[in-house]
């Protein structure tokens, strides 16, 4: 098992953003975290990543503990935040030199080099990531958590902003690497669930409402996923 | 750690700031030291720094906010804070490296000013007649209230994500303990609480340290004080985690 996430909670003050939730993600897998604006996607991943902690519940990426053992966690887990943070004054292969050294690879050059032709880098790769497009700029991040050569790839909304030709190519990148990795990444569009994912971790105001393998929640509902989507999520608003 | 000084340095090599700073500080303690009328080397006909040991600690003040103002409130700003925290590196590393970086550039601002030190030597009758110590503990002090500039300026990066917040309230800090802690103790209704209060300020263990009389105890209080703030430093780091 990859990540095993058990009775998981986030309490802001009064409000809840993750609500005691369990799951897992077996290793190989590429599982799509989908849900609503504000459902706690982010807040689960930023969780598991060890830059906030729960307020109680747990878990275990690749049997480290991510709250006890969050350093531990960290050298395995290649994380990509939402929006994408950069720094736009560096050069690319700067940037990425200084989070290989970060991340402690053994042979930071190297570790560039294979992230960049993994991510398709090469042509932009002696600009300033502050003259990059906002597809290469997605994929500096990603090359960013790919440095380390990690066991499992969390990628917080990793297709956002970009155009449909971009999407395309970052779906090819994201599958490939799934081959070799555990990948959750988490969307609000449905049809990146479907290009890419196996399975679907489906998360509304804090609880999760599914957990399926795609195939099978769209037999088992026979209608499309985005239908699917809308019944779980508006389900729980009238409750 | 290392990878993230280095990072930090080259930032600082890359950004106009630094240089600005670093010439303003050269600028400005040359001009009250050789030109400004009345209480330069040349009216005072001692060979001695002590007029650019008075005014280094108030020029410090704007030289480590600026240096300091952009390490943390830029990174929270850009977002980059959350990748840097989810490295495996803590939380007090992360704040360490760029404590480092920040006193690397400043002592190569306050080794600059040492031609200043060649040139009293060479101008003093008979050559080589200064007082050695005095300046030795002088440039000590400020290298130790460089630090403890540094650690209130980090905090006050930590706590915003705007720059110009940072710089202002690291330079009322920093003012707050060196001068007006010290401006207590001359309050003559305060008597002895006054006194007291003094010695919690910068500025009575900088002048005891300027005499070239290095005490343990006034090291131990520079390094202490640079210690609470980054402790503080390290808490706004963590208030994420609240």
């Amino acid at each position: 098992m990859s990540i095993e996430v058990k009775t998981l909670s986030k309490i802001y003050g009064k409000q809840v953003a993750v609500n005691n939730i369990n799951f897992q993600v077996k290793t190989g897998e590429i599982v799509g975290f989908l849900g609503p604006n504000g459902a706690g996607k982010s807040t689960t991943m930023k969780m598991i990543t060890g830059f906030i902690p729960p307020s109680s519940g747990g878990g275990t990426v690749c049997g480290l503990d991510f709250v006890e053992q969050s350093i531990e966690v960290r050298k395995i887990v290649g994380y990509l935040p939402e929006n994408n943070p950069l720094y736009p004054e560096m050069y690319i292969k700067e940037y990425l030199q200084f989070m290989a050294g970060l991340s402690q690879t053994n042979d930071s050059k190297v570790a560039v080099k294979n992230a960049i032709e993994i991510t398709r880098l090469g042509p932009e790769q002696h600009k300033k990531i502050g003259q990059l497009s906002k597809g290469y700029r997605q994929r500096v991040g990603l090359a960013q958590a790919l440095l380390h050569n990690p066991k499992v790839l969390i990628l917080d909304e990793p297709t956002s902003g970009l155009d449909p030709i971009q999407v395309a190519e970052m779906r090819n990148v994201i599958t490939d690497l799934g081959k070799e990795k555990t990948v959750m990444l988490s969307t609000h569009i449905m049809q990146e669930v479907e290009a890419m994912c196996e399975r679907v971790i489906m998360i509304n105001k804090g609880n999760i409402v599914a957990d399926d393998n795609l195939k099978e929640l769209i037999s088992k509902h026979q209608t499309s996923l985005e239908e699917i989507f809308k019944q779980l999520t508006q389900n729980v608003d009238t409750i | 750690m290392w990878t993230l000084y280095k990072k930090e340095i080259r930032s600082f090599l890359g950004s106009l700031i630094a240089y600005i700073v670093i010439g303003v500080y050269l600028v400005l303690t040359g001009l009250f030291l050789w030109f400004v009328d009345g209480n330069n080397v040349f009216d005072l006909g001692i060979a001695s720094l002590q007029v650019m040991f008075d005014i280094a600690p108030y020029i410090l003040i704007f030289l480590v906010s600026a240096i300091t103002m952009k390490s943390i409130a830029d990174e929270k700003r850009l977002g980059t804070l959350e990748i840097l925290t989810t490295k495996p590196i803590s939380d007090i590393f992360i704040i360490l490296a760029k404590f480092m970086a920040s006193i690397t550039l400043i002592a190569f601002a306050l080794l600059l000013t040492t031609i200043y030190a060649y040139t009293i030597q060479n101008l003093s009758n008979p050559i080589g007649n200064v007082d050695w110590g005095a300046m030795l503990g002088s440039y000590l002090g400020l290298l130790l209230l460089s630090a403890c500039y540094t650690s209130i300026g980090l905090f006050s990066s930590s706590i915003t994500d705007n720059q110009i917040v940072a710089l202002l309230s690291s330079m009322v800090i920093s003012f707050f303990f060196y001068s007006v802690l010290s401006m207590l103790g001359d309050v003559s209704w305060l008597d002895s609480i006054g006194r007291s209060l003094s010695w919690f300020g910068l500025e009575f263990h900088y002048n005891s340290i300027s005499r070239g009389v290095v005490d343990t105890r006034d090291v131990i209080y520079f390094g202490g004080f640079t210690a609470v703030f980054l402790g503080f430093t390290q808490l706004v780091f963590e208030s994420r985690k609240w």
